[in-house]
């Protein structure tokens, strides 16, 4: 039988839980970075923002303009789960971090790590559609569903993309994973997953091309009734977790913390931050997945395209063991 | 003594969760009351050591909770899931029955003689657990998965309104298929 957790020539150290904050630290860092460099970039292209401020300010002027704005109110809403809704994101975005470990440093070294990863994405899923219904308001429901429909074509992919690396490396542990890929990344030799594997990422961040549920054509969908703090709070988790997503995509794809030169956690944030940056310019690159269309393109191409790459990595595993 | 509290609290969690599912009066409410008591009990199991399993429990609930919430607004006559409404029915005929379950179950667990634990747990429950589930019948679970996806396969085909015909013609020449719903890869 083999050893559940392959050994690993680099030491990892789990830091105390209050350490924790630090991490979110780092995650807020990025998602402003992420929301700066997004503002900067629709500056470029010329949008007009809707305050004072433009260009990679933006993100303050409109938190500055959210956090004054009276909050909307709707008949009969659903209140409680509107709210666990739009506040969940950020949540979910946190709880994904606490298993990507920073060079040798990792909040909680799970063995199932990648799974824990992928449940808490999943937990995307019910917090969408629950701002969407909470609000009980029609443009929003719509817009939850649209999330809904997309999460049908996206989320089978993105789990077979994540069973890739998991298989290469024989283990669900991230730091594993990360240890695994000694002098060559698995981005360079499993591809399709990796591209898979950000689709996803840009998936359940509601970016991008699967933006329509949050679309102008439904007056905002999902968030359409949000306002205020509320919206800011929603906002906030759309961007923390295009950057989580990122951060995971560093010890599952991108060799974790190695590299020259710099030391371990170094690596891993220069990394994301690369990552984070392609994931926030394609957002004005790509059409919009219309998510009835979408449904097909993700069951007809996307799942066999990634299963035929996990076959080809089972069967690389199997001729190396 | 900490971990005592969390793992008691956690199953009330469980419990009230699931009490609830049969108290609130939203469609929403109660789904989600349901996968708050799986969440709670994903977690149960992460305290018995079972990391992959509760973690899975937690992933495979949320999703189908959240496939339950697109369903149960598209095919519920007269959308009774959009407007308030009571998740019981039968209702004397149920609380009779789960009581006399509750206390068939409890007689017995309090007249049982539990027996002392004999070995210690093995280092990887999970494997462990997986072999004395699947061990001596991986050949059996092998074929039978198989022969599962073609019923359900089948039972779908036959199911289905539209037949190939329908799609492409009645030569199977017509191209692209004739779909209410135009698909995304032009098929």
């Amino acid at each position: 039988m083999a050893d559940p957790t392959p050994m690993t020539d680099s030491p990892i150290t789990t830091v105390a839980p209050g350490w924790a904050i630090a991490a979110l630290g780092i995650l807020g860092a990025l998602a402003v970075t992420a929301a700066m460099l997004d503002g900067a970039l629709a500056a470029r292209a010329g949008g007009k923002p809707g305050g004072t401020m433009g260009g990679p300010v933006r993100p303050f002027g409109e938190a500055a303009r959210l956090m004054r704005q009276r909050r909307r109110t709707t008949v009969e809403a659903d209140r409680l789960l509107w709210r666990l809704g739009g506040a969940g994101l950020l949540v979910v975005a946190a709880l994904m971090v606490t298993v990507v470990p920073l060079g040798e440093w990792t909040i909680f070294d799970l063995d199932v790590g990648v799974m824990w990863f992928n449940a808490m994405d999943v937990m995307v899923w019910a917090l969408v559609w629950l701002t969407g219904w909470g609000a009980n308001s029609a443009h929003s429901l719509v817009g939850g569903y649209r999330f809904l429909a997309h999460g049908l074509g996206y989320e089978l992919p993105l789990m077979f993309a994540l069973v890739a690396p998991a298989i290469a490396a024989e283990t669900l542990n991230v730091r594993a994973v990360a240890a695994a890929q000694e002098g060559l990344w698995f981005a360079v030799w499993m591809p399709v997953a990796f591209l898979v594997y950000l689709l996803g990422v840009a998936a359940f961040s509601v970016w991008g091309p699967f933006a329509p549920a949050i679309g102008t054509d439904v007056s905002g969908g999902a968030r359409a009734e949000l306002s205020g703090v509320d919206r800011l709070v929603f906002e906030a988790g759309r961007y923390a977790l295009l950057a989580a997503g990122a951060a995971f995509a560093v010890p599952m794809f991108l060799g974790g913390g190695a590299g020259p030169l710099l030391p371990g956690w170094a690596w891993v944030l220069v990394k994301t931050v690369a990552l984070l940056a392609v994931l926030v310019w394609l957002r004005r690159r790509l059409p919009a997945f219309r998510p009835d269309k979408f449904m097909e393109v993700g069951w007809m191409l996307l799942l066999p395209a990634v299963l035929l790459q996990d076959l080809v990595v089972a069967v690389i595993a199997v001729w190396r063991s | 003594m900490l971990s005592d509290i969390a793992f008691w609290g956690i199953g009330l969690v469980a419990v009230l969760g699931g009490a609830a599912v049969f108290y609130v009066d939203s469609m929403a409410r109660a789904t989600y009351a349901l996968a708050l008591s799986f969440v709670a009990v994903g977690l149960q199991v992460l305290f018995l050591q079972q990391n992959y399993v509760g973690v899975v429990t937690i992933l495979m609930m949320v999703m189908e909770m959240a496939i339950m919430a697109v369903y149960m607004v598209m095919f519920m006559g007269m959308n009774p899931a959009l407007m308030p409404m009571s998740m019981v029915h039968s209702n004397k005929t149920a609380i009779a029955v789960a009581v006399t379950t509750f206390l068939v179950l409890a007689t017995g667990i309090l007249m049982v003689d539990w027996p002392a634990r004999r070995g210690s747990p093995p280092s990887d429950v999970t494997m462990a657990l997986g072999e004395s589930l699947m061990g001596p019948k991986m050949l059996v679970m092998a074929v039978i998965s198989p022969v599962m996806v073609a019923t359900i396969v089948a039972g779908v085909v036959l199911a289905a309104h539209r037949t190939r015909y329908d799609r492409f013609g009645d030569d199977l020449k017509q191209r692209p298929a004739d779909d209410p719903q135009p698909g995304g890869v032009g098929r």
